[in-house]
């Protein structure tokens, strides 16, 4: 059974490296550079998994997350939020969002690839 | 027939009954009891001690022999009561105020505490108090001598007699007179006894009046009739002596030593001044309401040659009524003896206060401390005195021989004590008074006194009649009873005339001419404004409601808590018994400190009067009051700027917080926004080089893509870190600028070429190269900058199919305006107004830019004096650059 993750970052060049580390991984990589329409991208992807970047066009990535914790069938959709905003204020608001893991840019691919791995475990095993 | 030993018993028995309520009366004042011993109808019998044996016994013998001018003596004290009874309200309350014990102490006191004239007064009392006493002696000898006559059995003896007479009294002065020292020399003992013998002369005369008119003359119509065809019912009236008379008994009422004791210092309340004023005056108009009857039954009745004076008692002895004369002698004995009592307890004290104690301080001189026995001192010394005055009366009345007529030696005395009346009036009233001129007045009036009067009066032994005649060593203009030539004036009006009037010329004059002392004007003050200064006497009566007062005004200035504090403590301190404080003058005193701390000290003062009602709201306290609250007006304006002041420094520093918050703000957004743009192409770098370390098999395309991704991410880094730095320089204003001069054409040139370099994408650029040829005078290089900057945002953000930027420049109105206009679909307007401020990207930028570029561009305008603006509504985005002719007129 293949696993989707939706990645929705507007770096186009971050964008790419993290579809290449996730795509060796057995991952099914969509991505979406755009915050205005995110949470419809999700809910019509229906994704194992969601990368969201903070600072997004339109619609900043804590706006999304709200939105989507909001909505009842997404309560346990894990989500990795990455911000290169180095401010512990942010990760404060990532949490009370409702955020499954938080990650501070530059991030080594490593880390990335465990984050990943985790709340995909956790999701599975719940 | 009464016989002389029974008169001599009851004489004895009337003595040991004065002995007997004199003595009742000082334990009951000294037990607290006895209300009226101090009421006003003791106070107003008391002064009708003015009615010696000589009012009573000789005021029918004046009328006998000078017809009604014995009214004259009742008229001056009478005027003085019910005219002038303001001023002895003012005495009254001087002397209490002052503390004073005699006349002599109360003119020493006024005029700065001067001994010397205390010791003048008092010789001029003692001098003119002496011959009195000799009056009132030979008054009880001559009427023991009638009842001798009738009675030659009996025992009496003349010449002994008068000596008995005299130490009897003395015995009786010094026994209730100086039994006790008080400070305020009161003698309750002595003023009642003199109550008692006030009450008893007016019955006797009353009685003889009575017993005259419906007795001898057989009622009203016949004795008018008897009047009438007598000389005395004559109105015989001389002015200059009527006038003298009436003014020296006035004065002498005010004056005399035993009239000053009774009226002034054994005044219990100065409220009793007001019963006297017309009870006293009653008084003297039932003394005097039967003179006249029994001096002209008397002169009917009795043969020629007889003794008018003594007509009180002779007319009821004619008639065989013993009993009745009898009763008369008591009230003639009564008469005397109060007036020798009061006046030898005056002048002891007199004279023990500033004639003994003085000379016996100086002698005890060296030893400094002034030991227990003072009291003892002193006490020995009124004993002494009252001794030696009562001697003096006995010498005077020895000497004399008993021959003058009893009315003439007591106006020569009232002549004497008037002298004091300038002073002590002028004391009183007038300010300008000082010590020399009473001293000089005082001097000058006593010797013309002695000169004019009384040497003249004691016969030809001490003042020869040549001198009478011819004056002294044959000089008529000092003739003792013609001064300076003026002949055929009654030898008394003659010499009160002088006297006192080169007496208040001398005091007047000496006292404008005089400078007083600091003590003798702070006296003077207190004499005559007495009103404002002292306390009226009242019964001090502490109350709890006076406390309560006290606390509800002291929590009200206080406050509720502190207030409840301090009255705790004085209940304490008082022994804690009572819930409120009782209101003593320590407490007073206390408190008014207290209070005085927050409402100032005459407020406070004020305050604490007014509650206790101790003491009236003088104007001077208003004042004070006022001049407090002005105080307090002017601090609470100051209070208002400083408010004022502080409020407007609180807004500015309100602002200045504002403003520093939000430049805090802009600082953490500037700061976020720096970390984004930094963090941003680092994770890419850092993500893409770990990929081509780690990863096994990358293929040689992609490892080209990676490596290309990780340069162009290196370079947005530089980028952005050059961005910065330069912001940063031109906000930090430290940039110097590169002058140079050129044509806006080669500058654009460059930048063109520069901005469109090493780039793939085709922008076509329009440019009217005539109107270029303007020369410039500026910083090219960041002018070239501003230029580059506008032309790669065309290159990068027209969306147009085939880009243009058109460029135009124009001369207007002396500044360049330098146009730049692309044919993409512009800025949409919600971004306009931002796209000049730092890390403004417009939603969809994807180029790549840190979003300082355009920021640069308005800073670097700035610096050349110009300004960069977006010109919304071209089609495309177009931005307008202005640059001042300044620069280019400097250049030519």
């Amino acid at each position: 059974m293949s696993r989707k993750v939706l990645l929705i970052e507007d770096e186009p060049n971050i964008a790419e490296a993290i579809r290449f580390l996730l795509t060796r991984e057995g991952w099914q990589v969509e991505t979406h550079a755009e915050g205005s329409d995110a949470l419809q991208v999700i809910q019509g992807a229906n994704p194992d998994l969601v990368i969201l970047d903070v600072m997004l066009p339109g619609k900043s990535g804590m706006e999304i997350l709200r939105d989507l914790r909001e909505l009842e069938d997404m309560q346990g959709l894990p989500v990795l939020m990455l911000t290169a905003r180095g401010q512990s204020r942010d990760r404060e608001m990532a949490e009370n969002a409702g955020v499954s893991r938080f990650m501070t840019k530059p991030f080594s691919n490593a880390e990335v690839l465990t984050a990943v791995r985790d709340l995909h475990a956790q999701a599975t095993r719940s | 027939m009464a016989t002389l030993n029974v008169l001599i018993l009851v004489c004895l028995g009337y003595v040991v009954l004065l002995f007997g309520v004199a003595f009742a009366a000082d334990r009951m004042a000294a037990a607290g009891r006895g209300a009226w011993l101090r009421s006003p109808l003791i106070y107003t019998l008391s002064l009708s001690i003015y009615c010696t044996a000589w009012t009573f016994y000789g005021a029918v013998g004046n009328a006998a022999r000078s017809g009604l001018e014995f009214v004259t003596i009742y008229l001056g004290p009478t005027l003085v009561m019910v005219s002038w009874w303001w001023g002895l309200r003012k005495l009254v309350r001087v002397g209490r105020s002052q503390r004073v014990t005699s006349i002599a102490d109360l003119i020493s006191a006024r005029y700065g505490k001067s001994n010397t004239l205390a010791i003048c007064v008092t010789i001029l009392a003692v001098l003119g108090g002496t011959p009195y006493i000799a009056l009132q002696l030979q008054s009880i000898t001559l009427s023991f001598s009638i009842f001798a006559e009738a009675d030659p059995s009996g025992l009496y003896r003349e010449g002994s007699s008068v000596f008995w007479v005299a130490a009897g009294l003395a015995v009786f002065a010094i026994l209730f007179g100086t039994r006790n020292l008080d400070a305020n020399e009161r003698h309750h003992g002595v003023v009642t006894a003199i109550a008692l013998e006030s009450v008893v002369k007016l019955f006797a005369l009353l009685a003889v009046g009575v017993f005259v008119v419906w007795g001898v003359a057989g009622g009203i119509g016949p004795m008018m009739d008897r009047i009438d065809a007598s000389e005395i019912g004559q109105w015989n009236v001389d002015a200059g002596r009527w006038t003298t008379f009436i003014f020296l008994s006035a004065a002498a009422f005010i004056c005399l030593p035993r009239m000053f004791q009774v009226m002034v210092v054994e005044n219990a309340d100065e409220g009793h001044l007001r019963t006297a004023a017309w009870a006293f005056p009653l008084y003297l108009l039932l003394m005097s309401l039967f003179v006249v009857p029994i001096a002209v039954v008397g002169l009917d009745l009795l043969p020629e040659g007889s003794n008018p004076d003594l007509f009180v008692l002779t007319v009821p002895l004619s008639q065989g009524n013993d009993w009745l004369a009898m009763l008369s002698f008591i009230g003639g004995f009564s008469s005397a003896t109060s007036m020798v009592i009061v006046t030898a307890m005056a002048l002891s004290t007199m004279v023990s206060n500033h004639l003994v104690m003085p000379i016996w301080l100086s002698t005890q001189g060296g030893s400094g401390s002034v030991s227990g026995d003072v009291r003892h001192v002193v006490l020995v010394a009124r004993r002494v005195s009252i001794a030696v005055i009562m001697g003096f009366g006995f010498f005077y009345y020895r000497l004399s021989g008993g021959g003058a007529a009893l009315a003439s030696i007591g106006l020569v005395a009232f002549a004497g004590i008037s002298q004091i009346l300038p002073a002590l009036v002028g004391g009183l009233f007038w300010r300008g008074a000082t010590r020399t001129g009473a001293l000089v007045g005082l001097t000058v009036g006593f010797l013309l006194w002695i000169y004019t009067l009384l040497l003249p009066g004691m016969g030809g032994a001490i003042m020869p009649e040549s001198i009478l005649q011819n004056g002294p060593f044959g000089l008529g203009w000092v003739r003792p009873q013609a001064l300076f030539g003026i002949e055929g004036m009654d030898p008394m009006v003659h010499s009160v005339m002088w006297s006192l009037s080169l007496n208040t010329l001398a005091f007047c004059t000496a006292s404008l001419l005089s400078f007083p002392s600091p003590l003798e004007r702070l006296q003077g003050a207190q004499f005559v404004n007495v009103f404002d200064h002292s306390v009226a006497p009242r019964g001090w009566s502490g109350s709890v409601a006076q406390s309560e007062d006290l606390m509800i005004m002291t929590q009200r200035i206080l406050g509720a808590g502190p207030a409840q504090e301090f009255f705790q403590a004085e209940v304490e301190q008082q022994g804690g018994r009572t819930s409120l404080p009782e209101p003593t003058p320590a407490f007073l005193e206390r408190l008014e400190r207290e209070l005085s701390g927050s409402v100032g000290a005459a407020t406070a003062h004020a305050m604490i009067g007014q509650i206790v009602g101790g003491s009236s709201v003088s104007v001077e306290d208003l004042l004070a009051v006022a001049d407090e609250s002005a105080q307090m007006l002017e601090y609470s304006s100051q209070l208002e700027v400083k408010s004022a002041e502080l409020s407007r420094t609180a807004r500015q520093l309100r602002e200045a917080n504002t403003k520093l918050t939000q430049i805090s703000a802009q600082k953490d957004s500037f700061l976020s926004q720096v970390s984004h743009e930094l963090r941003t192409p680092m994770t890419s770098i850092r993500a893409f080089s770990e990929i081509m370390r780690d990863t096994e098999g990358l293929s040689g395309e992609e490892q080209t893509r990676y490596a290309a991704i990780i340069h162009d991410e290196a370079l947005r880094l530089t980028r952005l870190l050059d961005d910065l730095l330069d912001l940063s320089v031109l906000e930090s204003g430290q940039v110097s600028l590169n002058m140079g001069g050129d044509t806006l054409r080669s500058v654009l040139d460059r930048a063109v070429s520069s901005a469109l370099a090493g780039t793939s994408q085709s922008l076509t650029v329009r440019r009217s190269k005539v109107s270029e040829r303007i020369p410039l005078h500026t910083d090219l290089d960041r002018l070239g900058q501003v230029f580059i900057n506008l032309i790669s945002n065309a290159q990068k953000y027209c969306d147009a199919p085939e880009p243009e930027l058109t460029i135009s420049a124009h001369d207007v109105g002396g500044q360049i305006v330098i146009d730049f206009a692309d044919n993409g679909s512009g800025i949409p307007p919600e971004a306009q107004s931002m796209v000049f401020e730092k890390f403004a990207r417009v939603s969809g930028d994807k180029a790549g830019g840190a979003g300082l570029g355009l920021a640069i561009c308005r800073e670097i305008m700035q610096r050349l004096g110009g300004e960069i603006s977006y010109l919304p509504g071209q089609g495309g985005a177009a931005f307008r650059v202005r640059l001042p002719l300044a620069y280019r007129q400097a250049a030519q």
